[in-house]
């Protein structure tokens, strides 16, 4: 092999991620040290990258005085998450929710207001008000990426982090990153690194024949978990997974928080609804799951019984944001609104803090367990971060790497490391025949869905694992014709990877919790004296898989044993079942 | 094992009457999250060259010309 073409660049800060979290790390470290070199990095280009490329509906969790209070937030989310939070990190993004809010006001994205001026919020949870819409929502990549520039931020399009550097003494140093239309090499030496590489959302496969067709931005592939792993940071209850309600077929959204308001709702097949509460959580999926089975499915979204004036509302809303096809979609099957419910199914499993409460653990200042590493948004440990906790929490992830990079220099990569990483990434370029990345990755995410979506089965998860091992060593035989194809070599790896993780997370916590993210048939009760905790997964120093568990820091919000159960009572008991059509319907 | 090509429809049609690639535009190429457009130097107009589209529509909406239409995939129409 001929020495491949590397150039260096040194940051202070380098953010691996454009989406959402990461222009906000690299906005708020620039902005906390106007001297700082901050470097984003992104694997597509910045302008239309990751979970919200088209925009965004709404903020499902503002926090906003006069509607909610910090506390109330941390309450909610503790008791929608069987209590297993961290509930200092979730305080730091409920105290910094307003606060952004008016600064992304102030960057010109579009917030719904009443008359006089006020954000127009709305509920959807099952205890407090946080919902904020956003109309006009689609300008929201537009407005970062006008403040990224307004700041001269070093932004680098279609470079893709494949491992990151660590420091003789054990922090992390930087990234390699390799250009996804030349498979030229860069490396960045940088002094602190925030990942904000989005959900491992390429994790089960979709039932359409897609690999793309995905829930999550098919880009978000858990790059950000590989690297995270490789590097010896811990990732955080990996087991909770993300399963979502969405439009049967489209895998987008059927977006509950969007029509409840208007008061529409998910309803079984007689037209009836069957839980108190759309918002998502595992509680929730676990009746949705159990309705599916019944003799009372599919599940829809029902808007049949809405004012026509109403319903035009709602598509002017879902059309033109977030995921604008959809309307497309609908219009191919004649599906109107008003006329006929939207058939809703469950998401193939993904791993995501945005929705659910897994991935790279970090703490109130958006730490990870390695020094100099931080992390935000869909990747990181935050439960239900949503878009809004994503800016949050990306900006602490900024701030704090900013500080830190002030106290530290920059390092040399181990050049023995480096030609490792370069021979391992470009192995698939030496080959002439072999598998395609496309069929290792078929394979993988059907044996995902074969066996370790929910309900979990012990013995299911362990054939999961032998068979990735055996996908482990075809990996030796992986073909790219082209640097496109390099790319899919390298998000299988990252994929099989968060496979691996997922399985192992699954077994290590013999209890069920989270409703049906963590559904276990043979372990099927909650067990708080032993699992009332986070578990940790990572790689310990022989560079095998291992677990720990870490104990729920004492509640800086206490919350009340009877409120406790409060999202484990979701389906509607029968004779409320029976009345609540007639009460909701005109 | 030896490698084979097979054919897919895809979802992104580009109305070659309206792109302006000749020109040097590669708009849709550049905020395609999958990366999957490319410029046919020949035609001189943009293609979709890989069947890996998540069909969110930055190509078409982003088009200056509106050359661009992103159709739902066959198999999940």
């Amino acid at each position: 092999m001929t020495a491949p073409v590397t150039e260096t660049v040194d940051a202070d800060v380098l953010v691996i991620g454009g989406g959402t979290g990461g222009p906000m790390a690299a906005i708020r470290a620039k902005e906390a040290n106007p001297n700082l070199r901050v470097v984003l990095l992104e694997k597509a280009n910045v302008k239309r990258s990751g979970a919200i490329s088209m925009g965004m509906d709404g903020l499902n969790n503002a926090v906003i005085p006069g509607y909610a209070t910090p506390e109330q937030y941390v309450k909610e989310i503790t008791i929608a998450n069987d209590g297993i939070v961290h509930q200092q990190a979730l305080l730091a993004y409920a105290n910094g929710s307003f606060d952004m809010i008016r600064y992304l006001d102030k960057l010109d994205v579009k917030f719904e207001k009443d008359g006089a001026g006020e954000y127009a919020v709305r509920k959807v949870h099952h205890m407090g008000t946080y919902v904020l819409p956003m109309p006009q929502g689609h300008h929201v990549k537009k407005a970062l990426y006008r403040q990224l520039r307004r700041l001269r931020i070093g932004v680098i399009n279609r470079y893709m982090a494949t491992r990151l550097l660590r420091t003789p003494d054990g922090r992390a140093g930087g990234a390699i990153a390799v250009n996804t239309r030349t498979s030229e090499f860069l490396l960045i030496r940088a002094k602190a690194v925030v990942l904000t590489c989005g959900a491992a959302g390429r994790l089960g496969l979709p039932a359409s024949g897609y690999l793309f067709g995905t829930y999550e931005n098919a880009a978000n592939c858990g790059d950000g978990h590989a690297m995270a792993y490789h590097a010896g940071a811990a990732l955080a209850n990996l087991e909770c997974y993300q399963i979502n309600p969405l439009i049967k077929d489209y895998n987008g959204p059927a977006c509950a928080y969007v029509t409840g308001p208007f008061g529409g709702y998910t309803a079984n097949n007689k037209g009836n609804r069957f839980i108190e509460c759309d918002y998502w959580s595992g509680q929730m999926m676990l009746e949705f799951w159990r309705e599916l089975q019944s003799g009372n499915g599919p599940v829809f979204l029902k808007m049949t019984h809405l004012a026509p004036e109403t319903v035009q509302q709602i598509e002017t809303i879902l059309h033109s944001n977030e995921r604008p096809s959809r309307g497309r979609f609908h219009a191919r099957r004649g599906t109107d609104y008003r006329t006929k419910m939207v058939e809703m199914h469950i998401s193939e499993i993904g791993l995501c803090a945005g929705h659910s409460a897994s991935g790279v653990w970090v703490d109130e200042q958006a730490r990870t367990t390695l020094p100099g590493l931080y992390a935000a948004g869909d990747m990181a440990s935050v439960p239900h971060n949503y878009m809004l906790g994503a800016f949050v929490n990306g900006a602490i992830a900024g701030e704090q790497a900013a500080r830190f990079s002030a106290d530290v220099d920059l390092a040399d990569p181990d050049a023995d490391f480096v030609a490792l990483e370069q021979e391992r990434v470009l192995a698939p370029t030496q080959r002439s025949d072999g598998l395609t990345p496309f069929e290792v990755e078929y394979k993988t995410r059907r044996l995902v869905n074969d066996y370790l979506a929910p309900p979990k089965v012990t013995a299911k998860m362990r054939i999961a694992q032998q068979r990735f091992a055996e996908i482990r060593d075809d990996l030796n035989a992986l073909v790219a014709r082209d640097p496109h194809e390099l790319m899919r070599t390298l998000e299988v790896q990252s994929i099989l990877d968060c496979a691996d993780l997922a399985a192992a997370a699954s077994l290590y916590r013999t209890e069920s919790r989270w409703g049906f993210y963590h559904y276990r048939v043979d372990h099927p009760d909650t067990d708080n004296d032993d699992w009332f905790c986070h578990t940790l997964l990572y790689r310990d120093a022989n560079g095998a898989m291992a677990h720990r568990k870490r104990a729920v820091d004492p509640y800086v919000v206490p919350v009340d044993q009877t409120e406790m159960t409060a999202y484990q009572h979701l389906r509607i008991a029968p004779a409320a079942a029976a009345n609540a059509p007639a009460a909701a319907a005109e | 094992m030896p490698l084979a090509d097979h054919a897919a429809s895809v979802p992104v049609v580009v109305d070659d009457a309206k792109c302006i690639a000749a020109k040097g535009c590669t708009v849709c190429v550049d905020v395609c999250p999958l990366d999957v457009l490319a410029i046919d130097l020949v035609r001189g107009s943009a293609y979709m060259k890989y069947d890996e589209c998540w069909y969110c529509m930055p190509c078409e909406v982003d088009c200056p010309t509106g050359a661009v239409t992103v159709n739902i995939p066959y198999l999940l129409r």
